[in-house]
């Protein structure tokens, strides 16, 4: 039983680091869309590089690099820091594509009817374009918040003392019950990922009908 | 940027990389095929049958793949059952591609027209030719760029393996780093590999999305 409080204490950790590196992404996340939808190759261009990289290189890999790798260069981080940041470089090149598939979902139309009522170019985007895509992403967002929960999990790889870590320190003493401290925690991810997926299924059969179609 | 020990480095990330491949390609070989006859399952009218299906889907959707891969190497050797590393990787990594796939599969099954059914009904087609002469072939050809796509992401969920002893590309890196301190260098040039194989392969995928929609109104592509 004590095994069981013990990994079930690792939760906090796992939460804040989904929930800094979620933030850090839906904020960092805005000006790389802009910079990859900008119309100067300047920006476009190497926005498009760190997008692309961000998500061509495995996480597990960006944990490595900025845990052991940037030590090298005197840039020393805890693990937890180390993690917030590796999974913070991801959420951000993925929700920069969610924002942009949303404005990208809006019909043209509604970009031309704000120009025509003499909005300017600002006001168009922040009060007709960005709420409407923001509904659209919303659902590609939360199904990026599950993965990102899931990906946490790696953390423990560099030492952050989560969910995975405690489960893999306790079943490797290499008792009869290994399988089952494992198998505790793969259920506590469900039972944070599950609900989250039924919400989000709802939630996207209800925003969608607040888009101009 | 460019590291002058990257050529000492490089034979042995490439045999990592030929392991992980192997791995993402034995991954895919099981899962797959599981994939399918779970979209099959859910979608049984057998209330038993449809329900144990869902339930592996979901575990596989929701549990990271890491604890899949954790549960297969150091939990069943608790119920007997000791597995290599590259057999354990292959038994995580199927059951989170036979999930996900199963998705795909059912999506693309469910896009064959109504009609077709009907047809085939019409015409005295048994049951399973229905599904195996005209739903399955052009359900999979819509579900191709989708399996496609799930194929590179599970390439590189083959880094994981790195937690289970598996010699692979991420652990080829840190082998190195380990022995000459230099683990910015090498890590780079792991980073690099994997971004060799996902961004031409992330291409191939969007041009084969865009041919196969060809016959598609460009509102639908």
């Amino acid at each position: 039983m004590e095994t069981y409080w013990y990994i079930l204490a690792g939760l906090p950790t796992t939460l804040a680091l989904s929930v800094l590196a979620f933030a850090i992404g839906a904020v960092a996340g805005i000006p790389l869309m802009l910079a990859r939808r900008s119309s100067l190759l300047l920006l476009r261009a190497p926005a498009r590089v760190v997008i692309d990289l961000s998500r061509a290189i495995p996480p597990i890999v960006w944990l490595f690099i900025i845990f052991f790798g940037l030590a090298e260069t005197g840039l020393k981080f805890t693990p937890f820091q180390a993690a917030v940041i590796g999974l913070g470089v991801v959420s951000s090149a993925y929700l920069a594509e969610a924002y942009r598939g949303g404005l990208m979902a809006i019909d043209k139309l509604q970009w031309e009817a704000g120009h025509a009522l003499g909005l300017s170019q600002r006001d168009n985007f922040q009060y007709v374009l960005a709420p409407q895509a923001f509904r659209v992403a919303l659902p590609t967002m939360a199904t990026f918040a599950i993965a990102l929960l899931k990906d946490t999990s790696l953390t423990y790889t560099i030492g952050v003392n989560e969910i995975l870590f405690r489960a893999n320190s306790e079943a490797q003493v290499g008792s009869a019950s290994s399988l089952a401290i494992l198998a505790f925690a793969g259920a506590l991810y469900a039972l944070l990922s599950i609900p989250t997926a039924m919400v989000t299924r709802r939630l996207d059969a209800a925003m969608r009908s607040k888009v101009a179609q | 940027m460019i590291y002058s020990d990257w050529l000492d480095y490089l034979p042995q990330l490439l045999e990592g990389l030929r392991t992980s491949l192997a791995l993402a390609g034995a991954s895919l070989a099981v899962g797959f095929p599981i994939g399918l006859l779970l979209a099959l399952g859910v979608a049984s009218p057998l209330r038993p049958l449809s329900g144990v299906c869902i339930v592996l889907v979901e575990a596989g959707r929701a549990v990271p793949a890491l604890v899949f891969l954790q549960l297969a190497y150091y939990g069943l050797p608790s119920i007997g059952l000791t597995l290599a590393s590259f057999v354990a990787g292959t038994v995580g990594l199927g059951w989170i591609t036979a999930a996900y796939s199963s998705e795909i599969f059912r999506g693309g099954i469910a896009s064959v027209p109504q009609g077709q059914r009907e047809a085939s009904v019409a015409l005295g087609v048994s049951a399973f030719d229905t599904y195996r002469t005209i739903i399955i072939p052009q359900g999979l050809r819509v579900a191709l760029p989708a399996l496609l796509g799930l194929a590179i992401q599970i390439f590189q969920g083959t880094a994981l393996a790195f937690t289970i002893a598996l010699p692979e590309l991420l652990s080829a890196a840190y082998g190195i780093g380990n022995q000459t301190f230099r683990f910015l260098s090498v890590l780079t040039l792991a980073g690099l590999l994997y971004v060799a194989i996902v961004i031409p392969a992330g291409i191939l995928v969007r041009s084969l999305e865009v041919r196969m929609g060809r016959h598609l109104a460009p509102e639908y592509r």
